[in-house]
């Protein structure tokens, strides 16, 4: 039997501002590719515009994906709340910096209405759908899955694609965590994206080690990425180290800077490179020019498309210092483009990766040594960059979109 | 005649500690873990089969004969960390049953990079031999078995030796058995013993294997073995880690039984008998040449050299390492020297490893890594540092001389 799936999403391309938008988009894509109906209520798409871009209707956007229907539901939901690199690009004032440095995640004033509004309108919208299970991605749309269970009388899955406690570390916002407590008590499944999140679904929210299921993110295999052979960017003689991401406590960005310290005292012809966007961005600047390497650190904003392949080709080392990573699809896109990769081991995809280099976040001189290793060793660089390639196309969509599909099945007893 | 012949390899590394590109301390070594590894395999391992080596030798009159080749470095831990090991080798020596085989003192790879350092090394071993068990050895196995014709014109030239060792590989044999004794090409009158990988596997690697069809293997059914090779070959060559008792396999697999009945199983036909590799060479004539142009190990199913030199990684470590060798006999300083001969140790290259990293395999046992990455950027810091100490000794004299000139001015 065809498992008819109601998918509650909150970001999807062209949007994507991370991991969350780049997750749902492979899951669903592999998901229809292998013939099950997805239906994705995605808020705010009314008409889907991408600032500065072309327009684009939802009809292009789904003519790459068969048996999926995208449904706009009207909201203002932005995903890692307002400062995330949707919002336009300005500077803050002294005092809103100041309200953001060690706050929880910054969500929007309005946000609990907002949540209701959508929980409101995904209620509206499924009156007119057909479907066997419900699935949620990430405590926005929880409120919305669990009224939607409750009216529709199907089961509910949610997916755990962060937590609270990745974003804002013991500082949590007890309404979020509350309602992420809420909708993986309501699920019938929770679905993890590592054994690391798992823990911590079961040691912080109470939920029962058997209700879980960790399915791993895959990586888009993508044919446009340039071999670096044919890379048009001329590469000067300092070497690249690259950190890509949101700027924010979760992913680490002053473990980054204290490394990068360390590594320039033993090397001097390194640039470090901060690529993304994020509320301790002006902080982590600041930093840079107190530790006395403002001139070796540069900061990009986020970047998109033609710029993040740029980017990569640049780099000769790819490190994510994630102070709290569920997954982290990032260092696979960094391998598709041939930079090897320093990965924290608070993550998921250490768990399960093995041709990475893996360090504690916290542990500077470790992050500094192995560093300057892959600067000065070739041999080291190249294995890194040879096994851990071929090692990352093993991460498909196609075998999350499986495992997704059996925990349906068990779900709805149909094996 | 078919003669048992048990060769038992004996080795521990001097592992690395954690060493960054930071540190400046001259220790090197992992004291704690390694102490650590070599009581626990002493108690699980070298102890035990000792005491029952000793009481098997006792019991059969003399019949019963064993070889050893111990490296120097775990003779070394031994003095340091498990002196009753050492005394229960030097015991075993006594029974004037075991035979003592002669390698490089520091388990190196020395031969394929440093022909004159690999002569002092086995020097070396042979002198420790004559010190703590009071026999020269006459036989010769190489690092992990690793082997080809020119070391054996290598060995056969430092003079002093009667045979040398090999694996019993099927791309050197062909059709031929290695339950004969073989001679290498162009040598006047080194016997070359070859390992019967078959029999010896048997007992060091799939002895508890429960998908194996001949599981479980009992000392009655490898007698009868033994016994089907006489006359089809003169010895059967049992070449294992020593590890294999108790450790490799553990006590509860039933090993240690295995092996208490064995003689008694092997002796049961009045043509067997057990035979030291030097009693092997004494006994049988050659039948034929073993023509073996490229290197062959132990190791894997591949039985090459792809263990310790199977990616760039390794190459470069190892190149690295012996490129210091002038630098590092120039500088006088015997703890540099010392240093740099224990990193020689092939164990080092072997974490390097990365032909089964994805699968995860074997190589973890005793491996201090998490990966081989790891391995390789923590023996280049120590490398790096080693080589600083030399730049440092070597041009002191040199300013010191500059120094003197001009005051004198």
């Amino acid at each position: 039997m065809s498992v008819r799936t109601i998918m509650l999403g909150w970001e999807f391309p062209p949007f994507i501002s991370g991991g969350l938008g780049t997750a749902c988009y492979g899951l669903t894509k592999a998901m229809g590719r292998m013939g099950m109906e997805v239906t994705f209520l995605l808020p705010r798409m009314n008409p889907v515009r991408i600032s500065g871009g072309n327009p684009e209707t939802v009809f292009e956007l789904e003519s790459g994906l068969p048996n999926v229907r995208l449904r706009p539901v009207p909201s203002s939901l932005i995903p890692y709340g307002k400062y995330g690199p949707r919002s336009p690009a300005r500077r803050l004032s002294a005092t809103e910096l100041e309200s953001l440095c060690g706050g929880p995640a910054p969500y929007g004033p309005n946000i609990r209405e907002e949540v209701h509004r959508y929980a409101t309108r995904v209620l509206q919208i499924a009156e007119s759908e057909q479907f066997d299970i419900i699935h949620a991605h990430d405590w926005m749309t929880f409120p919305a899955g669990i009224a939607l269970a409750a009216h529709s009388g199907k089961p509910l899955v949610v997916q755990i694609h962060s937590t609270e406690f990745d974003r804002s570390g013991e500082h949590v916002n007890q309404y979020v965590y509350d309602i992420e407590r809420h909708g993986m008590h309501a699920a019938a499944k929770v679905i993890t994206v590592s054994n690391y999140t798992r823990n911590i679904v079961i040691n912080r929210y109470g939920v029962p080690p058997e209700k879980i299921e960790v399915v791993y993110n895959g990586v888009e295999a993508s044919g446009e990425v340039l071999s670096r052979q044919e890379a048009p960017v001329r590469k000067d003689l300092d070497r690249v180290v690259l950190f890509l991401g949101r700027i924010t406590m979760q992913k680490g960005p002053e473990y980054f800077l204290q490394a990068a310290k360390r590594v320039l005292e033993k090397e001097k012809n390194v640039k470090f490179i901060m690529a993304g966007d994020g509320d301790k961005l002006y902080g982590t600047i600041e930093e840079a020019a107190w530790l006395g390497i403002g001139h070796r650190v540069f900061f990009t904003r986020f970047l998109r498309g033609a710029d993040v392949h740029r980017v990569y080709q640049m780099a000769d080392l790819y490190v994510m210092p994630s102070v709290s990573e569920p997954f982290g699809i990032a260092p696979l896109e960094a391998l598709q483009h041939s930079v090897p990769v320093l990965i924290s081991k608070t993550s998921g995809i250490a768990e399960t990766f093995r041709n990475a280099l893996k360090v504690d976040f916290w542990d500077i001189d470790e992050m500094a040594n192995k560093i300057i290793a892959v600067l000065r060793h070739p041999p080291l660089q190249e294995a890194l960059r040879v096994n851990g390639r071929r090692e990352a196309v093993r991460f498909r969509w196609e075998d999350s979109a499986a495992r997704v599909h059996e925990i349906y099945r068990r779900v709805l007893n149909v094996a | 005649m078919a003669s048992v012949c048990f060769y038992f390899q004996v080795h521990q590394p001097y592992r690395l500690r954690h060493y960054t590109i930071f540190d400046q301390s001259t220790d090197y070594f992992d004291s704690f873990k390694n102490s650590q590894v070599c009581r626990k395999v002493a108690d699980k391992c070298y102890l035990p089969t000792n005491r029952l080596m000793l009481e098997l030798i006792r019991r059969h009159g003399g019949r019963f004969r064993i070889a050893y080749s111990i490296t120097g470095v775990i003779l070394e831990q031994f003095r340091e960390y498990a002196p009753q090991v050492l005394e229960s080798f030097q015991e075993l020596a006594r029974t004037g049953c075991v035979e003592f085989l002669a390698e490089t003192y520091h388990h190196s790879l020395s031969y394929l990079f440093s022909p004159q350092e690999f002569v002092s090394q086995v020097e070396a071993h042979r002198h420790l031999m004559q010190e703590l068990f009071g026999q020269t050895p006459r036989v010769f196995r190489n690092t992990e078995l690793v082997y080809n014709n020119s070391l054996a014109r290598t060995v056969e030239q430092m003079g002093g030796f009667d045979a040398i060792l090999a694996e019993g590989a099927d791309h050197i044999l062909g059709y031929r058995s290695p339950n004969y004794v073989y001679r290498p090409p162009n040598t006047r009158k080194l016997k070359l013993l070859l390992k019967n990988y078959r029999l010896s596997d048997d007992i060091a690697f799939r002895f508890s294997n429960r998908g194996w069809s001949e599981w479980p293997l009992r000392a009655e059914k490898f007698g009868q073995w033994i016994s089907a090779v006489n006359g089809n070959g003169y010895v059967v060559n049992l070449f294992v880690d020593y590890e294999t008792f108790g450790e490799h396999q553990w006590e509860d697999t039933g090993i240690f039984e295995f092996l208490r009945h064995l003689p008694d199983e092997v002796l049961k036909h009045p043509d067997n008998d057990f035979k030291t590799p030097g009693e092997v060479a004494d006994t049988y004539e050659a039948v034929d040449a073993v023509d073996v142009p490229h290197f062959v190990s132990w190791a894997d199913i591949e039985r090459d050299l792809s263990a310790w030199l199977g990616n760039p990684m390794q190459h470069n470590a190892i190149r690295e390492l012996y490129n210091l060798e002038s630098l590092i006999k120039a500088s006088g300083d015997p703890e540099v020297l010392e240093s740099w001969r224990k990193l020689q140790t092939s164990d080092h290259f072997y974490y390097m490893c990365t032909k089964w990293f994805a699968d995860g395999d074997v190589h973890k046992y005793f491996n201090p890594y998490d990966s081989p990455y790891d391995s390789y950027i923590n023996f280049m810091n120590v490398l790096d540092h080693l080589r600083s100490r030399c730049n440092r000794t070597v041009s002191a004299p040199a300013d010191a001389v500059t120094a003197t000139a001009s005051m004198s001015r």
